[in-house]
């Protein structure tokens, strides 16, 4: 393309972060991120289905100390993709489009997204079944 | 006067070609999603460190096979249109966006196929 070397608009570097902007990327990210965790869903799955040896072995990888931190960081990913992903819903319905109503449901997002990754972890460890 | 072809808009086809069906698609598959996703974490984190026997039982019901089998669908169609818009929007490479495009999607299809004949050997054979 001719256009290489032309400046990017908006200037990302010299542009003030806003809750708008950085949730926008911020589900991008976490769509991207979610994809790759199907890698370890399948595995999970595949898994299962070679038999007791195989899964035994996931299980293990899984609840290892670093596959329990993946598996977090996986949890917010999906639980803040999924109420933004809702946020987003309501705006093709062309709701909560005024920017004080799109202020107020982004910090909803956040706070969802942090309250329902705590709250399955805690129900994980302490719920015992349902 | 419009420029616009009287059956391009009939058929409510922008410049993109193909309409809002890519929009649509995505978006109706964020909706199955939303309770599939809801299900498969209650259901999950109510099954944390089950042995092969209990996955078996758990998973060999057509119930949640059949919940499983759909939200694997659904996931991967989801995550197919998410990265294709993805890969449009950041590689300006004509060639390597076509490359990477069938890449993306054939391993979307052989990640789905996987997990779906995964939950299928659970359902027949546990």
């Amino acid at each position: 393309m001719a256009t290489t070397n032309r400046p990017l608009s908006p200037h990302l570097q010299v542009y003030r972060p806003q809750l708008t902007s950085v949730l926008s990327i911020l589900h991008r990210g976490t769509g991207i991120a979610l994809a790759v965790g199907t890698l370890l869903l399948v595995y999970w799955l595949a898994a299962a289905a070679g038999g007791p040896e195989s899964f035994a072995q996931a299980q293990a990888l899984i609840g290892s100390w670093i596959g329990r931190l993946l598996l977090f960081g996986w949890t917010f990913a999906l639980f803040y993709h999924l109420c933004n992903g809702i946020r987003h819903l309501f705006w093709d319905g062309g709701f909560g489009l005024e920017l004080p109503d799109v202020y107020r449901s982004g910090w909803m997002v956040v706070i969802g997204g942090f309250a329902l990754t705590v709250l399955s972890w805690l129900f994980g460890y302490f719920g015992g079944g349902l | 006067m419009s420029l616009r072809s009287p059956i391009g808009r009939v058929r409510g086809l922008g410049s993109a070609k193909e309409g809002v069906s890519h929009w649509w698609s995505q978006r109706m598959s964020a909706v199955a999603l939303v309770p599939l996703t809801l299900w498969f974490v209650a259901s999950v984190t109510s099954h944390i460190g089950a042995d092969h026997a209990a996955m078996t039982a758990w998973i060999g019901s057509p119930m949640t096979a059949g919940l499983f089998i759909l939200l694997i669908a659904a996931t991967f169609y989801h995550a197919y249109l998410g990265l294709q818009v993805v890969i449009e929007d950041y590689i300006h490479s004509e060639s390597l966006k076509i490359v990477s495009l069938v890449l993306i999607k054939g391993a979307c299809f052989v990640l789905a196929l996987i997990g779906i004949l995964s939950v299928l050997t659970l359902l027949f054979e546990g």
